[in-house]
């Protein structure tokens, strides 16, 4: 607060252009005044000075000290005003009144202008503190409060959802299911704050609280479900459910004023040190069925040759019944036709006379044959 | 100005004085802090104390005074705050190992005894800590590695919060929550055999699958099979005479005039049934 408070006088004293300290007024405010007073100075009429020739941005104190010394005594030589340039003298305005009360006034004015007009941004609220006690909410728009330090207004955004990924990065994150395997888990928490009054007094450190409460949630819903819940799509969505009730739960009974919007599942793998059994058993699954698969084709053409040969046996069967002496003797001459035609033949004539085979014929016979076959 | 300051000289001091005095002696409690004044060592006064169900702007927040110089304002967070427990491991009753991550969340109810006992906030988790560490490494050691995993943590942490509630009251604070975060096995053996369990998980699965899928196939070949017997058995009981005839005309074909069969040969007996009109016989 102190430093808002600088940096405030500092504002004011480059606005007002005029040092409200005489020059014994302090090392740093000397410093400070020395700063803002460098511009007024051509106003002034007198000759433009440079503050970063050398002399001027001296860092020795007495030096600068020194510099506003001369300076006022010029303006007061300036104006021909009265007194002569005493150490404690305060500049005084035309007429001979003094400029503490202008300038007195300037600064409250723009102080107070300054801590008690606040704009509350349409995703905003802001929390309104008289004298370190809680007042009110404030609600977007062009807000007004008593000035610092009476009251003191804290703006947060309120609507935005916030989200935290659990882990940050790609790191492998192992969680304990229920059936004591592993998962590796990485989730989103979305959440944001539902009362801004409890957000920013009830917890020492709301947000590391929604993470921490999130991680023991979510640690306890797959410590409840199995590996194989944990890592199917169904499952997830039903630990997500458990997970944002059980975080809500939590941070309701902590009085966190935190709304939880939502918990997703980002992934939900297998740890990489067993993954390629995992994928042996989605392989295990293709090659099942790709067994089932050729059985089943094989037992396609099985049953359609069945039924194939089934439907030509029954229509030869149909002609054979209208003639079935005549029908036998021509398929049994046609076969013998077929067959006899295509091999050789040695018919024995009468009983007793040894049947000579010209095996040497039949070899020749069969190399042609094959020589044949070959070509 | 000289004379003005010549004149009041004394005035002015004064009036320095008293304002200095009139700042020193005031100050501002905020909403998450409970102030306790300390006269003289002795705690004489709590302003902003805890009460369960206030709501902000009801509390004793805001400007309060004290005397200077002998007041002594101690600070005590109202809000609530955590106290993490370091990763350690925690041997179950079945003897596994588990590293517990823990963290608990409290809030000083009783200032007074807090400034008292702990004396600071940072103190006040110092004592904590180690009180966390060994009641949850208690309570967790009666439970078996199962019930530390499922459902039944539950109930553990009821224990175990009741537990460290009770010695945090000794310190003014109250316990609202324990939680377990994180409760990984260790690594390295514990680890590794939890692995190669997983793995030979999947093994047994991947197996199974591939055996009933083997199983399921020759179950469809079978099926296939009895039903051409079946289908074969309708058609050729209507006459099973002419489909002796029939199949054995086929298999002569089949057998006897293939393509490569051409070296084969056939003696003929004259009394061959073929070469009966052959003979002139003519029955």
């Amino acid at each position: 607060m102190t430093k808002k408070g600088g940096s405030i006088t500092d504002s004011i004293l480059a606005m007002a252009g005029k040092s409200p300290w005489g020059s014994g007024g302090g090392g740093e405010d000397a410093d400070r005044g020395s700063g803002s007073d460098d511009a007024p100075v051509p106003e002034g009429g007198s000759k433009p000075r440079n503050p970063w020739l050398p002399g001027d941005s001296d860092d020795g104190g007495p030096r600068k000290a020194a510099n506003i010394e001369d300076l006022f005594k010029h303006r007061q030589a300036r104006r021909g005003g009265g007194g002569g340039g005493g150490f404690p003298r305060i500049p005084q305005a035309p007429g001979g009144k003094s400029w503490a009360p202008l300038a007195i006034i300037g600064i409250i004015a723009l102080w107070v202008l300054m801590t008690s007009v606040h704009q509350i941004g349409p995703k905003e609220e802001g929390v309104v503190t008289t004298l370190g006690q809680y007042s009110s909410t404030m609600t977007p728009g062009l807000k007004f409060s008593a000035p610092w330090p009476i009251q003191e207004v804290e703006i947060e955004d309120v609507t935005s959802i916030r989200t935290d990924t659990i882990p940050e990065g790609e790191a492998e994150k192992l969680m304990l299911t229920g059936d004591q395997n592993l998962v590796d888990l990485s989730y989103i928490v979305r959440w944001n704050i539902k009362d801004l009054k409890l957000y920013t007094f009830q917890l020492a450190s709301p947000d590391e609280t929604v993470e921490e409460v999130a991680e023991a949630a979510m640690r306890a819903s797959i410590a409840e479900v199995t590996l194989d819940d944990a890592l199917s799509g169904s499952g997830r969505a039903q630990i997500e459910q458990n997970v944002r009730s059980r975080m809500q739960a939590l941070l309701d009974a902590y009085r966190a004023g935190v709304a939880v919007q939502g918990v997703e599942i980002k992934k939900a793998d297998p740890p990489t040190a067993v993954v390629d059994a995992f994928r042996e058993v989605l392989a295990a699954q293709q090659d099942a069925q790709s067994d089932i698969n050729r059985a089943r084709a094989w037992a396609e053409q099985v049953t359609a040759r069945a039924e194939g040969e089934a439907e030509a046996f029954n229509q030869v069967y149909a002609e054979y019944r209208l003639a079935p002496e005549v029908t036998r003797r021509r398929m049994y001459y046609e076969t013998m036709e077929r067959v006899l035609s295509q091999t050789d033949k040695t018919v024995v004539e009468a009983d007793g006379v040894v049947p000579y085979l010209p095996l040497p014929e039949v070899r020749r016979r069969t190399t042609k044959s094959s020589s044949q076959g070959d070509e | 100005m000289e004379e003005l300051w010549q004149k009041n000289k004394a005035l002015l001091i004064g009036a320095a004085i008293v304002l200095i005095a009139a700042l020193s002696s005031v100050f501002v409690v905020p909403e998450t802090q409970q102030a306790v004044i300390l006269r003289n060592g002795k705690p004489v006064t709590v302003v902003n104390k805890f009460h369960p169900n206030e709501d902000f702007g009801q509390t004793g927040a805001g400007i309060w005074y004290r005397v200077p110089l002998i007041d002594r304002v101690v600070w005590v967070s109202k809000q609530v705050l955590a106290v993490d427990m370091q990763r350690q491991e925690v041997l179950s009753r079945d003897q596994r190992r588990l590293e517990v991550d823990a963290y608990a969340r409290f809030r000083v109810i009783d200032p007074v005894r807090m400034v008292q006992t702990a004396g600071s906030m940072d103190r006040l988790e110092e004592q904590l800590r180690p009180i966390l560490n060994s009641v949850l490494r208690q309570r967790l050691g009666t439970r078996s590695f199962q019930a530390l995993l499922t459902a039944e943590r539950g109930a553990a942490m009821d224990e175990i919060r009741a537990g460290l509630d009770k010695e945090a009251r000794e310190y003014g604070a109250q316990v609202i929550d324990v939680r377990i975060k994180r409760a990984d096995l260790p690594a390295g053996r514990p680890l590794e055999t939890a692995y190669t369990r997983m793995q030979t998980a999947r093994k047994q699965e991947s197996d199974t699958i591939r055996a009933q899928g083997q199983k399921q196939a020759q179950i469809i070949r079978a099926e296939a099979e009895a039903e051409a017997a079946n289908v074969y058995a309708d058609a050729f009981n209507k006459d099973p005479a002419f489909y002796d005839f029939y199949r054995a005309m086929q298999s002569y074909d089949t057998v006897f005039s293939g393509q490569s069969d051409k070296d084969s040969s056939i003696i003929l007996s004259p009394d061959n049934e073929f070469l009966r009109q052959f003979r002139g016989g003519g029955r």
